[in-house]
């Protein structure tokens, strides 16, 4: 593989938007049969890079080559036409057809006056699906199935063309461990047929396990390529955010308040059943389990977007029913949903006027809105929280997911709420981001605030957590204490695996 | 720093297309005919905008919250009829009143329809455009409207009265548009209206109350529909039962031009006040180049799509769509 030739090199790429310079001279190549993994914090760079790759942007300087040609990608139909293919994060297949329709939809196999070939398409389609081994068909409906198995039937449709590079946008997001098994042998196939690989992740275990090569921006800048097996995660992390990372275990001891939620007994027909915490002033509690496990749920409950079918929730001792988010958050409670993008932010509004949405009805001056007010709370947060944007007119949806996570965190902050909960607080977003947003947290404890984190990444849960709530299948198996808690303890008790009490 | 002055003046230039299109528009109608641009001609083009203008200035707040009304034309009928009848039954003191109480009821049941039950937009104003329609002919008894004393009412003065040599009609859609330009950019409620129509989800996640919000743009668009109808009543002083026919979608084609994106979440009073003012240029324009009257609704309809091809192409900087 020394002697080869890159089958893909983009070479001193420069992209600039208005006020940003995205990418500034980014040189990487792809051998054939290489799997190169690229990396860098939210605002890095990689996305940029990618969609210079993919003919979506044209780079102001640079030039991308092809073997010993260089090439010019148009748009992204050019880009696929090379055989670059790309395996989106966000999956774009249609639900209401079927895997081999999305597969081979706009080259359907062609009989006499226009009809569809089923019998072609079928076959073709069920050769491509027996390589990946699923276990699903060609007619099978693509909304029928899960997200792990969408994203194969995205895989299935990069192998139709002759791709000579594909690229993995986060492809482990939403998969289970043994879907990701299935994912890595695909891409070791693809790897055996000599395709080259571009790998984008934030997960260093991954990183290390599949990879050969790994390629590091650094706020558009190219910060070097490391061979895998050369290096580690620390010093990978450290190019990453130019600082060292801690990753260490809560340490912090703080006085621990009086009680500020307490629920009993509470259920929600099949979502969860029978719970039963409380959260005091000053503590972290985390909520580990995995997906469907009724963590969400019940932090929907709390928040006024469920009714729960049984059960008492108390806060500061007084019973209370809580109707609407706007109840919620009058009773000073706040939420910090799971889906940033969907749930958390309006992508058109400026920043200011998202940090402020839930209050907007008391920053009023006369019968308007307090502008002077509003500034001088995004100011303050945007301190307080390190947000990088060049004003607070800047449209959230233009920003980073770490800053745009950081409004989020803000809007609620600014509330002043007596509970603060967090649901999957750093998904999708950089290292750096990542550690200041735990170490927030630590901070929010130790300033008094109740806080609920709900978070599927068990170091999060195990850095954050002054107490672990394990969940399984919508109950609690145990609630650990951080002194009590280990790897092994947790996974038990969140796989239904009561052998410690046994034990 | 010059380059980024350079695309600070791009961006405002893609950010304010609509504006330069309509200047480049008045000039090349000037070049054309003399009497466009003299101060009769545009007053005469603002003052037939008015009604269309008022009512655009309501469906943008619907809009915004990323809904549609198509009952506004009809509404309109029916605003127009009831005053007429009640004036000569309670006076005009009375029917007014009265007259704005029975609009605003139809725009609650529009708006709990469509916020409380969550009804597609689409659906419930398009029935409601053929319902009202039907009470409006049910109310007249099929018949034609008319105030029996022409000359000695003084209700006449909203539609041609003027002050300050102005022409009444427009100074309600200027004082109107100021106003609703006001409570939407200004105050809590136009906030939440924008937060709505951008991502109604996080908006609830917000404690924003979503259905009582779209609820209140509905009432808006109402009191704006029974305005013009006001002022259309006062106008003429008789009227048919379908005067208000096909003023939706032309009320629409305003609130689109002025860059409203139907998606919601975004568009401004200001911007609809253009896209108003454009509509009635473009009409008169062409009445003044002598095309027949029909031709209007040809060429209104590709300026329409024209524009609203122009504003997408902006955004991402194609002709053509990206993904063919």
């Amino acid at each position: 593989m020394t002697d080869a030739k890159p089958i893909l090199r983009l070479d001193g790429i420069v992209k600039t938007f208005p006020g940003v310079r995205a990418l500034d001279g980014v040189s990487f190549s792809v051998m054939p049969g290489e799997v190169h993994a690229l990396m860098g914090e939210n605002g890095a760079g990689k996305s940029t890079l990618m969609k210079v790759l993919g003919g979506i942007h044209q780079p102001d300087e640079g030039a991308i080559y092809m073997g010993d040609d260089r090439v010019v990608m148009a748009g992204p139909l050019e880009a696929k036409a090379k055989g670059i293919v790309f395996i989106h994060q966000e999956l774009s297949l249609a639900e209401e057809l079927s895997v081999a329709e999305n597969i081979y939809l706009g080259e359907l196999p062609r009989k006499s006056f226009g009809r569809v070939d089923w019998t072609t398409l079928t076959d073709k389609t069920n050769a491509i699906l027996k390589k990946l081994n699923v276990g699903f068909d060609a007619n099978t409906l693509v909304g029928d199935l899960s997200i792990a198995n969408q994203q194969m039937v995205e895989i299935a449709r990069a192998l139709t063309v002759d791709a000579k590079a594909v690229i993995f946008d986060e492809p482990t997001a939403s998969l289970t461990d043994a879907e990701k098994s299935v994912l890595f042998d695909v891409i070791s196939d693809l790897q055996a047929d000599g395709v080259g690989i571009i790998y984008i992740s934030h997960r260093m275990e991954e990183i290390f396990k599949i990879t050969d090569r790994i390629t590091v921006l650094r706020d558009g800048q190219y910060q070097g390529t490391v061979n895998t097996r050369e290096t580690n995660e620390e010093s990978v992390t450290q190019l990453m955010i130019g600082r060292k990372l801690d990753l260490t275990r809560n340490a912090s001891h703080h006085e621990i308040g009086d009680v500020a939620l307490e629920v009993r007994n509470l259920s929600c027909g099949k979502l969860y059943k029978d719970i039963s915490f409380e959260v005091r002033r000053g503590e972290v509690v985390g909520f580990y389990g995995l997906v469907g496990a009724g963590r969400t749920e019940i932090a929907e409950t709390l928040f006024g977007l469920r009714d729960p079918s049984a059960g008492q929730i108390f806060l500061d001792g007084q019973e209370v029913r809580i109707s609407s988010p706007a109840d919620a958050i009058t009773r000073g409670i706040s939420l910090v949903p799971e889906d940033r993008k969907g749930q958390g932010l309006v992508l058109g509004m400026n920043c200011r006027d998202n940090m402020t949405l839930p209050q907007v009805d008391d920053l009023k001056a006369g019968p308007f809105v307090a502008e002077g007010a509003e500034i001088a709370i995004f100011d303050q947060y945007r301190d307080q929280l390190d947000i990088r944007t060049p004003s607070w007119r800047q449209q959230v949806g233009n920003l980073s997911g770490g800053n745009q996570q950081k409004i989020v965190i803000g809007k609620w902050l600014s509330m002043h709420p007596s509970l603060l909960i967090v649901d999957e607080p750093t998904r999708g977003i950089d290292v750096g981001s990542k550690s200041e947003i735990h170490k927030l947290l630590r901070a929010l404890a130790a300033k008094g605030y109740a806080v609920m984190v709900i978070s599927s990444e068990m170091p999060e849960v195990l850095h954050v957590s002054d107490r672990i709530v394990a969940m399984y299948s919508g109950r609690i198996m145990r609630t650990f204490t951080s002194d009590e808690v280990t790897e092994d303890n947790l996974i038990q008790a969140i796989s239904g695996i009561k052998a410690d009490q046994a034990a | 720093m010059a380059t980024v002055s350079k695309q600070q003046i791009g961006s405002v230039l893609a950010k304010q297309g609509i504006l330069i299109a309509f200047a480049v528009f008045i000039v090349a109608f000037t070049f054309a005919n003399s009497k466009f641009l003299t101060v009769d001609n545009v007053f005469s083009v603002v003052r037939s905008s008015a009604i269309l203008g008022v009512m655009a200035l309501g469906v943008t707040f619907v809009v915004i919250s990323g809904n549609l009304d198509l009952s506004v034309g009809s509404m309109m009928s029916f605003s127009t009829i009831v005053v007429l009848d009640l004036h000569d039954k309670i006076g005009p003191f009375l029917a007014i009143p009265a007259m704005f109480a029975m609009t605003l009821a139809l725009g609650a049941l529009i708006g709990f329809l469509v916020g409380y039950l969550k009804l597609n937009s689409l659906i419930v104003t398009l029935g409601m455009l053929s319902a009202i329609h039907g009470l409006t002919l049910t109310y007249s008894g099929g018949k034609n409207m008319d105030i029996a004393d022409k000359e000695g009412t003084w209700f006449s003065v909203f539609g041609q009265g003027s002050a300050l040599g102005i022409p009444v009609p427009i100074l309600i859609f200027l004082l109107l548009a100021a106003f609703l330009g006001l409570v939407l950019s200004k105050t809590p409620f136009g906030r939440k209206v924008y937060a709505v129509g951008g991502n109604g989800t996080a908006a609830t996640f917000s404690g924003i109350r979503r259905a009582r919000t779209v609820f209140f743009c509905y009432i808006i668009s109402s009191a704006c529909v029974a305005t013009a109808g006001l002022i259309q009543a006062s106008r003429s002083l008789g009227s048919q039962n379908t005067v208000g026919q096909g003023l939706e979608l032309e009320v629409l084609a305003a609130v689109i031009l002025g860059g409203a994106s139907l998606m919601g979440g975004s568009g401004t009073i200001f911007k609809t006040v253009i896209g108003v003012l454009i509509l009635g240029f473009i009409q008169n324009g062409l009445l003044l180049l002598g095309l027949q009257f029909y031709v209007q609704f040809v060429v209104t309809w590709i300026i329409i799509i024209l524009a609203v091809w122009l504003d997408i192409a902006a955004k991402r900087g194609k002709l053509m769509s990206p993904i063919a």
